[in-house]
This record gives C-alpha cells, sequence and structure tokens, in this order.
C-alpha cells in the first residue's frame, strides 16, 4: 500500500569540535542547501519539513525548530519535530520517509542536527529530580556494564573493542566530513589511552561534535524520472522498550532482536549478511559494533566479536561497517542517526568517495538510543524493491 | 486516502498543580481508564506515538518514562515528538495511511507546574535575539493583543465575551480547571496583568495528560458505533520571527483550514486550543465560524491547559460530540509556539 519513495538528496557538513563561525539555524542551512543542491531542488519544492535532534537541554532551547522553521525552509509548511532519544535522527529519517509513503506529500526535507558546543550534553544528560531513579552516570559510566556483560557473556577477547575503534578511526580518514582524523591512528594508540569508563577507553568513545544532516526524499513518480542514482527505500522499521524492569536483557534487548526480524521480512531478506552488502550502525562505544551486528542478526548471538576480528566489518571485508567512521567519528548526537541513514543511501548511490564500498547495492542504517531501548532501522537500494 | 477514525479518548483532570504525582503517574491512570472503556489490550496496538517536552519536565528523555505507562513489553513500534499530542496523533494517522498500521494509541502529557511556565516558555524564543531578554509569555502575548486592539481587529469587550463563554461552558465539564459565571462587564473591571491582558484573557497554567485511540474504518466499529471519522489534518508553520509574520490574523490556521476543507460545510462543532482570548478569536476567524457552530462546549484551553495534551484534548472532546450524535462535523484546532506560531486543524465527521 506504501508509496516507494527514495533518497535524492543528501547534504551534511563537516564535523567539529565547535562551529564558532555559525548560528544554529546556519550550521542547519548549510546542510539542507547541499541536500537541495544534490537533489537539484529549490526550496519552493519541498512540500513539508521534518526537524529531529536529541534533548533541547544540549543548546538550552525549547523545542527549538520553531525559531529554526523559517532557517531550513518550513515556513507556512508542514513541520514536524522528532525526538526519540539517541536514535532520533534514524527516527527523523522514517518519520520523512512516511510522509511520501502515505501518499500526503510527493517531496520533503529532514534535517537533523546537534551543536553541542552550546552547552554540555553530560550535564543535560546527568539531572537528577527529586524521588526519581538517576543513573548520573553519562553514557559511558551506563552504558560499560553492559559490555562487560557482553564479554563474559561472548568470552570475546578483551582487545575487540580496540580492533574497532582502530578499523572506525582508519576509515575516518577516508571521509573529510569525520570530525576525528587521527592520521597516525594504531593498536598501540588506543590500547594505550586512558581508561575511562573499564573496559571502555579514551579512543573508544566517540566525540561530541557540531553538525548537521540532510536529505530530500521523493515519490517514485518524481524519484523514478531522475538519471542520477537514487536510495529507494525498502523496509523502515522502530522498536522501543522501557528503560527497566526485572528481566529485561540490556545486553542484547529484545527490542533490537524485535526490529531487524521486523526490518528484514518488510525488506524481503531471509540471509541479511549475504543480501546486504554493507551498513552504518551506531557505535557510540566501540564494543556495540560486534553487539549489533548480532542484533541485526548479521551473524548469531556471541559471535559478533569474530566478524571484528576476521576482518569482516572492514572496508574490504565481506560485510563492511562504518565506511564512514561511524559515530566514533563524528558525533552530533541528534544528527548521528540520520548520518548514519544518510551514509547508507550514499554508498548505494554510489557517491561515498573514498569510502566507498565497490559495488554496493543495498545497505542498512542503524541507530539506537535511551538505555539501549530506542532502535531505528532502514534498508535502501540502488534498485526497487 | 484510507478512512481512519478516532474511536477511544481519556483525559487527566487539568489541575494547577498536582504535588504528589510525576508526569508519568498522572499519565498511567489516565491509560488505565482509557482501556477499561475500551477493553483495548497491548496486542491490538500497531503503533504507539506521545508529545511531550523535556523542558517541562527539566529533564533530558522525560519522555521515555511514558513507556512505562504504555507497558512496552514485549517491544513495540513507537515514536515520540517533541510537540503537543495532536502532532503525535497526525504522526500515527500517517502510520495508517501508508499501511503500516490499522490502530494506534496516542498520548501526551505535560506538567508545567514544576516551573515558572510562563518565563519556561522564554526559553522557546530565539535564543541570540530574544531569549535573552526573558520576554514571558504572558508579555509576548499582550504584545500580539495590543496590535490587534489598536488596529480595530478586535476589542476588549469581544475578549472577555470568551473567557465568559469558555468558563461558563466549562460547568458541565468535569475535568476543566477554571469555570463558573462570569460576566463581560465584571471582566473588564479587573486589573491588567500584562496590559491588555487580564487574568482572565488567560489560560490557566495545567498539569495533565490524555490518552486517544485512532483505527482504520474497518477496525473503527469494534470500538465506537458512530466513529469519528477524520475528513481533514493539516498543519502549518509560520517563521516565528515577531516581525515577520501578521500577528493580528492566524495565516497558518486558515492556511491549514483551507486544506482540510473546512469551510465546505457546516461545523457544528469547534474546540480550539488557543490559550488567550485575542488568540481564539483569531482562530475562529481563521477557521471560519460563526453562531451556527458551538464553539468550545468543554470550555477550551481557556477553561484547561495541560500543555503538550491540550490540542489532543482538543481533538478528544470534539471526537466525543461526534460519537454520541450531538455533531455531524466538527473541527478541533492545536497551536505551538509563541502568538499562534504553528497550528493543527483537524476536521472529522460522522458519517
Amino acid at each position: 500500500m506504501a508509496e516507494l519513495t527514495a533518497v535524492v538528496g543528501i547534504g551534511q557538513t563537516k564535523y567539529v569540535s565547535k562551529r564558532l563561525d555559525k548560528s544554529m539555524p546556519g550550521l542547519i542551512r548549510e546542510a539542507a542547501e547541499r541536500a537541495l543542491e544534490d537533489a537539484g531542488c529549490t526550496w519552493n519544492d519541498i512540500d513539508a519539513v521534518i526537524m529531529g535532534k536529541a534533548p533541547d537541554m544540549f543548546e538550552g532551547v525549547m523545542m527549538p525548530e520553531l525559531f529554526l522553521n523559517d532557517a531550513i525552509g518550513g515556513a507556512y509548511k508542514p513541520m514536524l519535530r522528532v525526538h526519540t532519544a539517541g536514535s532520533v535522527g534514524g527516527s527523523t529519517g522514517i518519520v520523512a520517509a512516511s510522509m511520501v509513503q502515505s501518499g500526503i506529500h510527493e517531496r520533503v526535507l529532514c534535517v537533523a542536527y546537534e551543536k553541542q558546543s552550546e552547552s554540555n550534553a553530560t550535564w543535560a544528560l546527568s539531572i537528577s529530580l527529586p524521588f526519581s531513579l538517576a543513573s548520573v552516570a553519562g553514557a559511558g559510566g551506563y552504558f560499560a556494564p553492559l559490555v562487560r556483560g557482553y564479554i563474559r557473556r561472548s568470552g570475546a577477547p578483551e582487545d575487540t573493542g580496540i580492533r574497532v575503534a582502530v578499523k572506525d578511526r582508519q576509515n575516518a580518514l577516508r571521509n573529510p566530513l569525520a570530525h576525528l582524523q587521527l592520521k597516525d591512528i594504531s593498536f598501540e594508540m588506543v590500547a594505550n589511552s586512558p581508561m575511562l569508563w573499564d573496559p571502555i577507553r579514551y579512543l573508544e568513545t566517540c566525540p561530541s561534535s557540531d553538525g548537521a544532516c540532510a536529505m530530500v526524499m521523493e515519490n517514485e513518480a518524481l524519484a523514478g524520472k531522475r538519471s542520477n542514482k537514487v536510495a529507494w527505500i525498502h523496509a523502515t522499521e522502530m522498536k522501543s522498550e522501557p528503560t527497566m524492569f526485572s528481566g529485561r536483557d540490556q545486553v542484547m534487548p529484545q527490542a533490537i532482536l524485535d526490529n531487524s526480524k521486523s526490518l528484514y521480512k518488510k525488506a524481503g531478506i531471509t540471509k541479511p549478511r549475504e543480501e546486504i552488502d554493507c551498513a552504518e550502525i551506531y557505535v557510540p562505544f566501540s564494543w556495540f559494533e560486534p553487539m549489533w551486528m548480532e542484533g541485526m542478526r548479521i551473524t548469531d548471538i556471541n559471535q559478533g566479536w569474530k566478524m571484528t576480528y576476521e576482518g569482516a566489518t572492514a572496508l574490504d571485508g565481506d560485510f563492511p561497517v562504518n565506511m564512514s567512521g561511524g559515530v566514533l567519528s563524528s558525533n552530533p548526537i541528534g544528527a548521528s542517526g540520520l548520518i548514519r541513514f544518510a551514509e547508507a543511501a550514499r554508498q548505494v548511490r554510489g557517491i561515498a568517495g573514498d569510502h566507498q564500498v565497490d559495488g554496493a547495492k543495498k545497505a542498512l542504517g542503524h541507530a539506537y538510543g535511551g538505555g539501549s531501548q530506542y532502535f531505528s532501522t532502514w534498508i535502501v537500494s540502488s534498485d526497487k524493491p | 486516502m484510507r478512512d481512519v477514525a478516532v474511536v477511544g479518548f481519556a483525559q487527566s483532570d487539568s489541575m494547577r498543580r498536582e504535588t504528589d504525582r510525576n508526569e508519568v503517574e498522572i499519565l498511567i491512570p489516565v491509560m488505565q481508564e482509557l482501556r477499561k472503556k475500551t477493553g483495548l489490550t497491548n496486542d491490538q496496538v500497531d503503533f504507539v506515538c506521545s508529545g511531550s517536552s523535556d523542558y517541562l519536565a527539566g529533564q533530558s528523555f522525560a519522555f521515555i518514562a511514558g513507556l512505562d505507562a504504555v507497558g512496552a513489553w514485549p517491544p513495540i513500534c513507537e515514536s515520540h515528538l517533541e510537540m503537543d499530542g495532536a502532532w503525535a496523533l497526525y504522526e500515527a494517522w500517517v502510520k495508517i495511511q501508508m499501511g503500516y498500521a490499522d490502530l494506534a494509541l496516542v498520548y501526551g502529557f505535560g506538567k508545567p507546574s514544576m516551573g515558572d511556565l510562563p518565563l519556561t516558555m522564554a526559553l522557546q524564543l530565539d535564543p541570540y535575539t530574544t531569549m535573552p531578554l526573558w520576554p514571558d509569555a504572558i508579555s509576548i502575548a499582550a504584545i500580539q493583543a495590543r496590535l490587534c486592539q489598536e488596529g480595530g481587529t478586535l476589542s476588549a469587550e469581544e475578549m472577555a465575551e470568551r473567557a465568559v463563554r469558555d468558563r461558563g461552558n466549562a460547568k458541565s465539564n468535569p475535568y476543566a480547571q477554571v469555570k463558573g459565571d462570569f460576566s463581560v462587564d465584571g471582566i473588564l473591571a479587573d486589573p491588567y496583568i500584562a496590559n491588555p491582558l487580564r487574568k482572565h484573557d488567560c489560560s490557566p497554567i495545567s498539569d495533565g495528560a490524555s490518552v486517544m485511540i485512532i483505527a482504520s474504518a474497518e477496525k473503527a466499529r469494534e470500538f465506537q458505533d458512530r466513529p469519528a471519522f477524520i475528513r481533514g489534518f493539516e498543519h502549518i508553520c509560520e517563521p516565528m520571527d515577531f516581525g515577520v509574520r501578521d500577528l493580528t490574523s492566524s495565516k497558518s490556521t486558515e492556511i491549514a483550514a483551507e486544506k482540510a476543507g473546512v469551510r465546505a460545510d457546516k461545523i457544528d462543532v469547534a474546540e480550539l486550543s488557543a490559550p488567550f482570548t485575542h488568540q481564539e478569536i483569531l482562530v475562529e476567524r481563521a477557521l471560519g465560524l460563526d453562531e451556527s457552530t458551538n464553539i468550545n462546549p468543554s470550555g477550551g484551553a481557556l477553561a484547561g491547559n495541560p500543555i503538550m495534551a491540550v490540542g489532543l484534548t482538543r481533538i478528544g472532546e470534539a471526537a466525543a460530540r461526534i460519537w454520541d450524535g450531538s455533531a455531524d462535523r466538527a473541527v478541533a484546532h492545536a497551536t505551538s509556539g509563541p502568538c499562534l506560531q504553528q497550528n493543527l486543524v483537524c476536521l472529522m465527521e460522522g458519517n
């Protein structure tokens, strides 16, 4: 029933610690203009604008999409603001796609951003309300015990995370937009970096970035007429589960297992590792690559670390992951999910530059958030379903 | 377009200050009441969508706790907007349109009493040019009201009439917060709180929540003999900057109403969520309403304004009048942002 929809334009800013030359409107407009240019569209061609970002306290503006609406060409148009924790970038892409898939709009623009230099993310994540359970741990403190749990269950060698970090940071050197460009990155460099939250070392964590990502999506009638390659959306999925209750498996949440099962069913995929050519996965701490390879059913439970060890997830491996350098190399939080989705689309459009996977036809985009409880995913392809 | 209908609704009281329960604890009994009234079980729900604001809760990711009210286990297909629940309903309606869902659960909730709401709303303004002046929400609305009065768009008497009408209507609404018999003369004798706004021109500050079920036509009649079919659903956002838009009309409401087909036939009932009396007049005019329409039978936002739920509540109140047969054609309105920046119009019919 859903209208076939394609990504026809992608725009990103360069990701940096502090984008001092641009205001928030300037930052998102830069990404949006690049997406419009890529799509060969003008502001007037856009029917609706979908905006996403992580908590408002990251910049200190309540519902900032209202004051930003003008800057992203949303004046006198429908505008929605998505917020689903860390998965929000992915959810923003999914909500935008649904506006076209439903037949309501023909062409929409989605934009996600974070300008972390405006505030302090760890402060914003650590507010403790009276009479409420608060971990006041920041993201690293929350996730480190889950990584420990994974190591215990899987028997993964302790240096698996280091290998992921080296691989992603090498990939980032091929992506001029990536925030962290560590030219002399090596196993020793990561291994010798300070232990922040055992077993997570400094160089196994993501940076704090300013940046924005935007995409233009069209229905089949418009996108089908284009001569250049577009990324057809084969399937999208969102799944959530509560933060905590007795018996919840936070190491391998049911929500990601359900998400991947449903996503592949919608996309007609039965052997994901063979049928998908590459993936951009939300990996803010290195160990989440093997964990989410299992959650996304690319390999069996407790076997994900072997993919890293065998080099399967490297750019020249049989299942490349985070070709752009991933969240480990650029993390404007609210945009990070949309960047995963956009980088998956760039791969199947064959426009990923030096981090292009040769002949990539089908790619997976993935984002997660909250306490490993919100999952947004999509499958895009150079071919129509 | 698939025919989709509002088939279930529940709301909390609008409360000036709920001291004993947090946001989610306000939401939970409303969710339970809806399930009890409709017999809804989680396995019937294909999609869940909510609206709330971190800044009201004073906490990042405040909406996540809402999942505890839903009972999101096994994991659910779910989304959240940092907007009023009325827009969450829109997202859910889109999901049904695209064929990914047949039935959706939607909720909105907010507890503004934890902070100083008019000042909290100042944080919604342009952080580079306007917010540093800390203009509170009532003062911003007063600037708009003054423009309207001085330009001859509307009068203080007309504003007072809205307060009298809405608070009078609210006497029959058990969830309303401000209700009773008032007079235009009595209101006009009151002092200003931000000239030309008097206390009665302002909606109350309300804690509260509301929950709704929408379903495709095939499933709708399992819940209602006379479902409220959504026949027009549009929302439009203006630029925020006060210098680039006409504050004496609501152009975005006009565009949304036109696209939704509001004026195509008589409107029996209208539920408006304008938080100030002068804004209610601007919305009435933008929707093309006159005396033939029963406006705000619940009292509207002026009788209870549980921010982030209030728009969804207007849709629920309008739908209820289609369910009970007292209206054939109803329109509900939601707004967001300073001076009616963003507006949503939902047109519902019984046939």
